[in-house]
């Protein structure tokens, strides 16, 4: 048995209600964890796409796209590669920070090429995006000051080149439309 | 080449789509819409119940020539008789309920029809569209409850979707591996005035079931079956959906290698040829079960590797390659690897296999299995199903399944409810056509038999009709033969009644220490449970209870009466017969394989392992 691990998966959908309920129950009823999940618009009006982080093993991942693949609604899934893709996450996080420590924390939101979107008395807020790990660094170099509130995003992934996942898929779509 | 030329093939595209259709554009409200599309799909047959949120549909329903509703006495048997109408004419099965408890007395039908792959549509009716969601009256989220026991699910709120809806459900339903899917239709849709248009379009990017099977991967299964030593054709409900007996028994009888047929597959393979070993499985004979744990090869068709099948499944089929064939490519894996997986209707992948296996021969390569046929001759031999002759003057629940097989024959539908006397239906009626075996496999549903029989005589009318069902089983659905007697659907049903949950009871004697903790459905007061129950209590007299449904009640208790009994029953066709069999309570179904051991362990009778010598391992 191989090791767990993080796969990212690219799922083309049907933007149609009920959708992110069918693949929500299939993972818990399935027994498979989602470590994150994000959903939006695409540049085609009719489909969703989710970019959903998986904590398994090879076998259990076969089956996770195998069963995905299976839902009505649920048109292509791709395996983001981390070498092959940009992966990013978005942060939003309030730190602490009086007349002495604030200059310290703009200095930190710069090395990380963040930025402060809100100034208060006692506190900034940062936002970052990034890799997890570049996320994770800047949060540890944070924590000292004092985080008072943290909110990420799920992680968002596309494959670099000009290939696109949609472009089959999309073509698809317009001859049944 | 097959049996069933008439009837719609997987992968069809919907009758919607047929060429040289007229085309319909006519204004009605949704209710006539979804009658329309029912006609216009082929539906023939409808059971269900109506009710305030399904009210509307039921108003053009009536008008209808070509839609026939059954209306039955609980929902759940509406789902069943659905089932039980699809199982044995391979069409899609319909019933309709109303919202709230209606449709979730659908759930244990649709669980079931979705664990034996089964088509069927359920409509049901919602509250109307502005009402979803306030915990209206009759309400209930059933596809939000349906989601993970459907293939998938409709919410229609839109009166305009009814038409493609219908058409892409059938679609669904029938196509690929088939399965029950849902339609829920608001009140207010149903009211609505629209257009109905015919044929639709349907629009289905993410659904493209893959029916042909790879050129490559069929020429290395064949390669592996001719190279094999000890190969078996471990076949499954699959085949039977695809209807490729046909085809299966040409490769059967090309390759010469053995043939064991799932619980699912019964029938796909005439119990009478010299080839088929039997059922596998904890029950399984055993020749199947031990032809599986000695083999080199399994040659998977439609099967699923179910627990049931396994038994431990790191020790099944220890030396065993695997070729897995079937149409859901999610089960080929799933549970064990597969050297060769092919994806594919079965009947097309067995027919591409028969081609190259051909091909394998006549490049002079040929599988030679006669050392393997010479243990499974022994085996066979050996080890034949068969049972213990009740105490004098009692009948054996064996011996009168037995006889009902003998007596009635190969050419009639049986359905089974769960439990004891459904593995020795399996084990003791000959079964040598497909769709003559109707049980309810993966789940497991006890209540199956009446209802299921219910919709397999409405869909085969001219088809003698069997339900083999225990006491515990009849208890929960009987209600329908009410339906069966008012609706001239007049089948048999034999109650196998040994005065307690059989099954549940066999695992107390072998692993609860003989407590039989409520097991005993006829005991009265005088009886603490452990002590065998009077048969004679009665309650319910199924005789006085039939009578009052309607049907004719009889009853059988001594083993010289046994042929007059089931031959008074077969001459009866005016109304559904039920016949109440006193069996005796001891029996037990062997061989077994216990729960969560190694299929090695097969018991042939109580505390009987066979020996199969260990030169093979």
């Amino acid at each position: 048995m191989t090791a767990m691990s993080k796969h990212t998966l690219s799922v083309l959908v049907e933007n149609k209600p009920g959708v992110l309920a069918r693949i929500a129950s299939l993972f818990s009823r399935r027994g498979f964890n989602i470590d994150s999940l994000a959903v939006g618009p695409t540049e085609h009006p009719d489909i969703s796409r989710m970019t959903i982080v998986v904590n398994v093993e090879d076998l259990p991942l076969e089956q996770v796209t195998k069963q995905l693949n299976k839902l009505v609604n649920v048109i292509k899934i791709v395996e983001l590669d981390q070498s092959q893709a940009v992966q990013r996450e978005l942060v939003l996080v309030k730190v602490r920070a009086d007349a002495e420590s604030r200059s310290q924390i703009v200095e930190i939101v710069q090395l990380f090429r963040a930025k402060t979107v809100d100034v208060s008395p006692d506190a900034v807020t940062i936002e970052a995006t990034g890799s997890s790990d570049k996320l994770e660094a800047m949060l540890r170099m944070l924590e000292p000051y004092g985080i008072k509130e943290l909110v990420q995003s799920g992680l968002v992934a596309i494959g670099r080149g000009a290939r696109s996942i949609t472009d089959r898929s999309l073509r698809a779509l317009d001859r049944s439309a | 080449m097959t049996e069933h030329a008439a009837s719609p093939r997987r992968g069809d595209t919907p009758a919607a789509h047929a060429p040289g259709q007229q085309t319909t554009v006519e204004t009605m409200t949704g209710a006539q819409s979804l009658i329309r599309s029912l006609e216009a799909v082929g539906a023939d047959t409808v059971f269900g119940i109506p009710g305030g949120a399904i009210l509307p549909a039921y108003d053009p329903l009536m008008d209808s020539t070509k839609v026939r509703h059954i209306l039955v006495r609980h929902e759940q048997g509406a789902g069943h008789a659905a089932t039980g109408y699809a199982q044995a004419t391979g069409r899609v099965g319909v019933c309709m309920a109303t919202s709230g408890p209606g449709a979730t007395n659908l759930v244990t039908p649709l669980a079931d029809a979705y664990m034996d792959s089964v088509p069927v549509v359920a409509i049901t009716g919602q509250v109307a569209s502005k009402a979803i969601g306030t915990d209206a009256f009759q309400e209930a989220d059933i596809c939000g409850i349906t989601m993970p026991i459907t293939k998938h699910n409709f919410l229609v709120t839109d009166p305009a979707e009814i038409p493609r809806v219908i058409a892409e459900a059938f679609h669904i339903a029938a196509t690929g591996r088939p399965g029950p899917v849902l339609v829920d239709v608001a009140k207010d849709a149903l009211q609505a005035t629209t257009v109905f248009r015919w044929p639709v379009e349907t629009s289905l990017p993410g659904y493209r079931p893959v029916t042909k099977p790879h050129a490559k991967q069929i020429r290395e299964a064949a390669k592996m079956l001719v190279n094999a030593k000890r190969p078996v054709l471990y076949v499954g409900g699959g085949v039977l959906k695809a209807q490729a007996s046909a085809e299966l028994r040409i490769l059967a009888e090309l390759t010469g290698a053995p043939v064991v047929t799932t619980l699912m597959a019964i029938g796909v393979f005439p119990d009478s040829h010299p080839q088929h070993l039997g059922m596998p499985g904890m029950h399984g004979s055993v020749p199947a079960v031990t032809a599986l744990q000695k083999a080199d090869l399994l040659f998977t068709l439609g099967a699923r590797f179910d627990d049931r099948v396994t038994g431990k499944l790191d020790s099944f089929a220890p030396y065993a390659k695997v070729v897995h064939a079937d149409i859901d490519p999610a089960e080929i894996g799933k549970n064990r690897p597969a050297d060769v997986p092919i994806v594919g209707d079965a009947r097309e992948v067995i027919a591409d296999l028969i081609v190259a296996v051909q091909a394998e021969y006549d490049a002079g390569h040929k599988g030679d299995y006669a050392d393997w046929w010479a243990k499974l001759d022994e085996w066979k031999r050996t080890y034949p199903l068969g049972y213990e002759p009740a105490p004098a003057g009692e009948l054996s629940p064996q011996q009168v399944i037995e006889r009902i097989g003998q007596l009635v024959g190969p050419d009639a539908i049986y359905a089974a409810g769960v439990g004891q006397h459904q593995m020795w239906a399996s084990q003791f009626i000959r079964f040598e056509k497909p769709a003559t075996w109707l049980n309810s496999g993966g789940a497991g549903t006890m209540g199956y038999a009446v209802p299921a029989a219910m919709g397999a005589k409405a869909g085969k009318p001219d088809t003698a009709v069997w339900a083999i069902d225990g006491d515990g089983c009849f208890q929960m659905t009987n209600q329908e033969l009410v339906t069966c007697a008012l609706n001239n659907i007049p089948i048999k049903v034999a109650v196998i009644n040994n005065g307690s949950l059989g099954m549940v009871r066999q695992w107390q004697t072998l692993f609860y220490n003989q407590r039989y903790s409520n097991t005993v459905l006829h005991s009265g007061p005088e009886h603490d449970g452990k002590e065998p129950p009077a048969q004679g209590t009665r309650i319910p007299d199924f005789v006085l209870l039939s009578e009052a449904m309607g049907c004719v009640g009889l009853r059988c208790e001594r083993p010289e009466d046994l042929d007059a009994v089931i031959k008074q029953a077969m001459e009866i066709n005016d109304r559904p017969v039920v016949i109440d069999f006193i069996v005796h309570q001891d029996a037990m179904v062997w061989p077994m394989v216990a729960a969560g051991t190694s299929n090695d362990e097969i018991q042939f009778a109580k505390g009987v392992r066979p020996d199969f010598g260990d030169d093979l391992d």
